[in-house]
Order: structure tokens, then C-alpha cells, then sequence
């Protein structure tokens, strides 16, 4: 590089403090509040450098718009966006556009400019921020090599598949440098097979990341995998939070749960027996008092055919003996495959989810209107305060 | 045998047969836009094409055409942009009445557009009396005067095809380039126009064909001075009352014109934008 090139970048005050802003992350620290006709979101999240923190919820729960608010795309309508000392939004007085806050945004569907190159779409954030034309191709390429796209670097977006364009769109909005990574949704668009690969490259990148990094997500897996730590919405609002590792043991609300794959149900303790809110009774082997929740993985479920006289006058007086300490009679409501097994979901007091295997399907001829004894150990079941 | 026979053509004749109430309106109304045009070439004097064309009349008028279009096309692609870039973009409150007012030139008679020139910008009209007074300009019965004329009449094709273009584009690339760091003015140029560019092309072509044909507002608003202000359009008509083929002539020249657009839209850009 030439020192007169050097003199022309430096000359650029912003991509200047950009580079200066690489050197020193910050910790994000935003108070999301935005009002819309029928719609309210209101998230404090916290994001410290080098962390991943996902953002868990389902359609319509207020992901989307609180990345777009922290991208700058959309303005708050109250709270504020503070990045280590600096205030990106806070209204009414402070609002920096999207074009000078340090931030990286991998879409959902990338966004890839189809008129350029992949070099060029990686090279356009460095001159968007005022660095010379040789400069931003030169750090490019440099990113396009790290994500290993070295021989696709000339190639339009359309040539791509879907993972190497996931890291075209990752290597563009790292290459600025940003303080902060928002990443929407950045392997919904992938089919299965590379997804696994993907995910793991990018879990790579991410831990090679010094900034704050903020995963939109519905998909638990991507979640648990990528994430530090999990912040879940329902309703724009904060429903959980915590480690991945305690989120996937104590879920606290049913969203949660089903993203987990618990059957969660509330109720309240007195000793070894819980009485559950919706109805029903069980024996749980550790003992607990006042309100709690407990959850049991539906592989815990065991599932009896009702020895009754015949099916029509109801369940038999006698539950299957064994050594579960909780047996009650169940309805199958529906059935689905899942991965290898067979989810039946069965209404009772308590209605539950179990998984049994195909051929279990087969030997209790299990269709919906099946009666059946539902049962569960109590040494299966978590109980944790609510 | 016979019978299936008969029955295999009857079934491809009433698969193939057109209601008579739709194919003879049909067949005439091709002839209606074919015939004359085959008429031109019919009584074209072939022999004398090249001496007439190189008359110093014809190819003024024809430079002339040429410039003005070409001039007013960039009038209009500096200003009819931007316009269609608000029209498409910007959350302006009443864009439909903007809309329909950019629309208009389209279906008015291009005379009355000329008129409505001449009030504004004639030597005594609204704007034109201060450009008079102010600057000693004077914009009626001068070549700038054909290219605004052709500008007023041609912008609205250039403005609805690159609004149509503009909202056809997904804006959150526009949204992709601002987290990038680029500015609004920055976008527009390296994201948003190259996105339109199709439209963009076609837009200027029908807009460079439209300022090309242009006879109503330029008779009203400029007039009819040769070599400045006749264009090919004015050259045919006045032809025709001295000489009916030089008009020919003049007007096969801008057949052609025509057709090579036609055929030059077709083959780039029509495609690319279905």
C-alpha cells in the first residue's frame, strides 16, 4: 500500500473510528421499547463483548423489530440503544441512521447485491465508510479467504448456493469490523444438509468474534448450539432468560417447553405430590412446597393399553402395576412423527405429550379416541420454584 | 372409418375455429394498423430515396429530431428519476394525486400542451415574463423551446416505467445498504439504480421514441422555423402539401426509427422485465 493510499484513508474520519472502535469493544445495553398500532415491544437486553446472546420467540413475538431498532432501521418510540458510551438512540433527542452505527446485519435471506460480485458485495461496506477503492478490496478478499470462498470471490450471488452466500452475506457484515452482529433468522434459508455444516463454521466465526453478537432465531437448535445465553420473548416481552444448559431443563412457559421438548405443567407442591393448576396429581421424588413447575421429558411417558371389559365404558379401575408412581387415563388426541419416534399427544388430567417407537404404534393400535393408562415414574419428573 | 373420420375433423375444426364475431373484427382491425403502413412502402418513390434523403431539408429536419429527443431524454431522465424515486420511495402523504398528475401529459392532447407552455413559459407568460426580464431569455420558437416541448409530452413514459421498476424492488436491499454504512444518496446510486436499470433502459427508450414522434406541443410551443425548430414530424406534414414524397420519404426514415426501437426493446430489455 502506498503512503499516499494511507493518507486517503486515514483522511476519512469515520472509517477511521472504526478502526479505533475494533480495537475496544463495548458492551450493548438497550432498553427496547417501541408502541405500534396493536403491537408493543418491550425488551431490556444486555449484551456484553464477545457474548452470543439469541433471541428466542415465536411468530410475531417482537424479534424481528427488535433487531431492526438496534440496526437502526426502525426508531424506538421509547427506552434507549447505548453502546459502551455512546448513544445510538434514545428519544426524542438521539437517533444515529443505520449508516453510522457500527453495526453488522446478516438477513434471512442474505440481501446479497445481485449486480455485484462477491468481492464487491464484501467489499461495499469498507467504501460505504469511506475507505479507499484498493483498501476495501484488498480487506475483502481478505474476509472472502477466512470464509473460505477464495475461488467464488468473482462469482455473482445468483452463482452461489445458499451456504456459500450465508457467508458472503457473514463476511460483509463482519468486514466493517462492527461493534455489534445482528443476525436474523442467518440458517432458516438453508436445507438440512447444510445446515449442520454451516452452523458450525458459523458457530467458528462467532467465537472468533470480539463484539456483542445478537442471534434472532426460532429454531431452538441454532439457539442451544450458537448461543451463550438465551433471552425469550412471547408477546414482546421477556418470558426467559438464562444459559441454554438451565433454559432446556426448566423451561418456564409452554412456547418454552415445546422448544425444548417438555411437557411443562404448573402447580402447587406439598411434599411429594403436586397439584396441578389445569387438574390432576402427581408424585414427584424430590420434595417441594408452594408453586412450582414441573417438567418431564415426554420419552418418560409410558403408555398402557386399558384391560377394561371393552373400551366404550370407560377406563379400567385398575392402572398397569409397576413401579411408576403415577398412572392416569389418557385419550390419544394426535400423533406426529418426530425424528425417530412417534409423538402422541394425549388429552387427561394431565393432558401430556409421549414419545413411543413406530412399532409401538402398531402393538396399541394407536390412533386418535385410543384409550390408554398414561404413566411416569416420579423420579423423571423436575420440579423447580415458579 | 368414414365417420371417425369426419368426426376427427369436426373435433379439429371446432378446437381450431375462432368465433366469427371475434376473428373478422380481428383480421380487420391488423389490417387497420398494417395496411397503411405497407401503403408507405408501396407508393415510396425507391428510385429518388437517396437524392431526396440527402436534400439538405431532410437531414436538418432528421439531425434536428435527433438532437431535440435525444436532449429532452436527458431532461427527462435528470428530473423524471428523482420524480419517480419520490413517487415509489418516499412516504409522501397524497402520492396518488401526485400520480395521476405526472400521468397526465400522457392522455392530453399534446396541443393543449403546447398551449399550457406557452402560458407559463412564453414571453409573457407566468415564469416566462421574469426569464425574460431577469435573464433576456426566451424560451418559445427556439430549439430549446422543441426539446422542453418534447420533454413535457415524452417524461410521464420515462417516470411510470421506472416508478414501476422502483416499487418492483425489494427495499430492504436498500435497508442492507444502509447497515453497511452507506447513505441515502449512496444507495440510490450503487444499489437502487443498478436494480432498476432495466426499467430504467426501457423507460428512456419509449421516452426517446415519444420525444421523437412529437408534433402537437412543438408546432404550438416552438413553432416552425427550418433548421431550428422543424423537426422530422413538422417536415412530414408540411411535405405533404408541397411535396407528398418527400413526405413519403421523411416518413419512412422515421418508420424505420420505429421499428428499430421496437425491435431493440424486444430483444434487451422487454424480456428482462416480464
Amino acid at each position: 500500500m502506498t503512503p499516499r493510499r494511507c493518507g486517503l484513508v486515514s483522511g476519512k474520519g469515520r472509517w477511521d473510528a472504526l478502526s479505533h472502535s475494533r480495537a475496544a469493544p463495548a458492551a450493548l445495553d438497550a432498553r427496547l421499547r417501541v408502541a405500534r398500532a396493536g403491537f408493543r415491544l418491550e425488551l431490556d437486553l444486555t449484551v456484553a463483548p464477545g457474548e452470543v446472546v439469541a433471541l428466542l420467540g415465536p411468530n410475531g413475538a417482537g424479534k424481528t423489530t427488535a433487531l431492526r431498532a438496534l440496526a437502526g432501521l426502525l426508531p424506538l418510540t421509547g427506552g434507549r440503544i447505548r453502546l459502551g458510551e455512546r448513544t445510538w438512540d434514545e428519544p426524542p433527542a438521539v437517533f444515529l441512521p443505520p449508516q453510522r452505527r457500527p453495526v453488522g446485519v446478516v438477513f434471512q435471506d442474505y440481501l446479497l447485491f445481485a449486480h455485484l460480485s462477491a468481492l464487491e458485495n464484501v467489499a461495499f461496506g469498507p467504501r460505504a465508510r469511506g475507505a479507499g477503492r484498493a483498501s476495501a478490496r484488498e480487506l475483502a478478499r481478505q474476509w472472502i479467504e477466512r470464509v473460505g470462498l477464495a475461488e467464488h470471490a468473482a462469482s455473482r450471488p445468483g452463482a452461489l448456493s445458499g451456504g456459500q452466500a450465508q457467508r458472503v452475506a457473514l463476511a460483509r457484515a463482519l468486514v466493517t469490523g462492527p461493534q455489534l452482529l445482528l443476525l436474523d433468522e442467518p440458517l432458516a434459508a438453508l436445507d438440512a444438509s447444510s445446515r449442520l455444516r454451516v452452523r458450525a463454521e458459523l458457530g467458528r466465526h462467532l467465537s472468533a468474534y470480539p463484539g456483542c453478537t445478537l442471534l434472532v432465531t426460532h429454531d431452538p437448535l441454532d439457539a442451544m448450539v450458537l448461543a451463550d445465553r438465551l433471552v425469550i420473548i412471547e408477546h414482546g416481552r421477556l418470558v426467559q432468560e438464562g444459559p441454554p444448559g438451565v433454559v432446556a431443563r426448566e423451561p418456564r412457559t409452554d412456547y418454552v417447553a415445546h422448544l425444548v421438548g417438555l411437557n411443562l405443567h404448573r402447580g402447587l407442591a406439598e411434599g411429594g405430590t403436586v397439584l396441578l393448576s389445569g387438574g390432576g396429581r402427581l408424585v414427584v421424588a424430590e420434595p417441594a412446597t408452594g408453586a412450582v413447575y414441573v417438567a418431564f421429558p415426554p420419552s418418560a411417558v409410558g403408555l398402557y393399553p386399558q384391560v377394561g371389559p371393552s373400551p366404550q365404558v370407560g377406563p379400567s379401575p385398575q392402572p398397569p402395576a409397576g413401579s411408576q408412581r403415577n398412572a392416569w387415563p389418557v385419550t390419544v388426541a394426535g400423533l406426529e412423527p418426530h425424528a425417530h419416534t412417534v409423538r402422541v399427544r394425549l388429552d387427561g388430567t394431565p393432558p401430556v405429550l409421549a414419545d413411543v417407537t413406530t412399532a409401538a404404534v402398531a402393538e396399541l393400535r394407536l390412533r386418535p379416541g385410543v384409550r390408554l393408562w398414561a404413566t411416569l415414574k416420579a423420579t423423571e419428573i423436575k420440579t423447580y420454584p415458579r | 372409418m368414414e365417420a371417425r373420420q369426419a368426426g376427427g375433423a369436426r373435433r379439429r375444426v371446432a378446437r381450431g375455429r375462432l368465433p366469427l364475431a371475434l376473428g373478422v373484427p380481428a383480421v380487420l382491425g391488423l389490417a387497420f394498423l398494417v395496411v397503411p403502413l405497407a401503403g408507405l412502402l408501396v407508393r415510396a418513390p425507391w428510385r429518388t430515396l437517396m437524392d431526396r434523403l440527402g436534400g439538405a431539408g431532410a437531414g436538418q429536419a432528421l439531425r434536428l429530431s435527433l438532437v431535440c429527443a435525444t436532449l429532452a431524454t436527458l431532461v427527462c431522465l435528470v428530473l423524471g428519476v428523482p420524480l419517480a424515486w419520490l413517487l415509489a420511495r418516499s412516504g409522501l402523504p397524497g402520492r396518488g394525486v401526485l400520480r395521476a398528475l405526472v400521468t397526465v401529459p400522457l392522455v392530453l392532447p399534446p396541443v393543449v400542451g403546447g398551449v399550457a407552455l406557452l402560458l407559463v413559459l412564453g414571453r409573457r407568460g407566468l415564469v416566462g415574463r421574469h426569464l425574460d426580464a431577469w435573464f433576456g431569455v426566451s424560451l418559445p420558437f427556439t430549439t430549446a423551446g422543441v426539446v422542453l416541448a418534447e420533454a413535457f409530452v415524452a417524461m410521464p413514459f420515462l417516470v411510470i416505467s421506472v416508478e414501476g421498476a422502483l416499487r418492483a424492488v425489494d427495499a430492504r436491499y436498500e435497508e442492507a445498504a444502509a447497515t453497511l454504512g452507506a447513505t441515502p444518496w449512496l444507495t440510490f446510486r450503487r444499489v437502487t439504480l443498478p436494480m432498476v436499470a432495466p426499467g430504467v433502459v426501457a423507460g428512456t427508450v419509449l421516452c426517446w421514441a415519444r420525444a421523437l414522434g412529437e408534433f402537437g406541443a412543438t408546432i404550438t410551443f416552438a413553432g416552425n422555423f427550418p433548421g431550428e425548430t422543424t423537426t422530422m414530424p413538422l417536415a412530414v406534414y408540411l411535405a405533404l402539401e408541397t411535396d407528398p414524397e418527400a413526405a413519403i420519404v421523411l416518413s419512412m426514415v422515421l418508420l424505420l426509427v420505429s421499428v428499430g426501437v421496437l425491435a431493440g426493446l424486444r430483444e434487451r430489455w422487454v424480456g428482462a422485465l416480464r
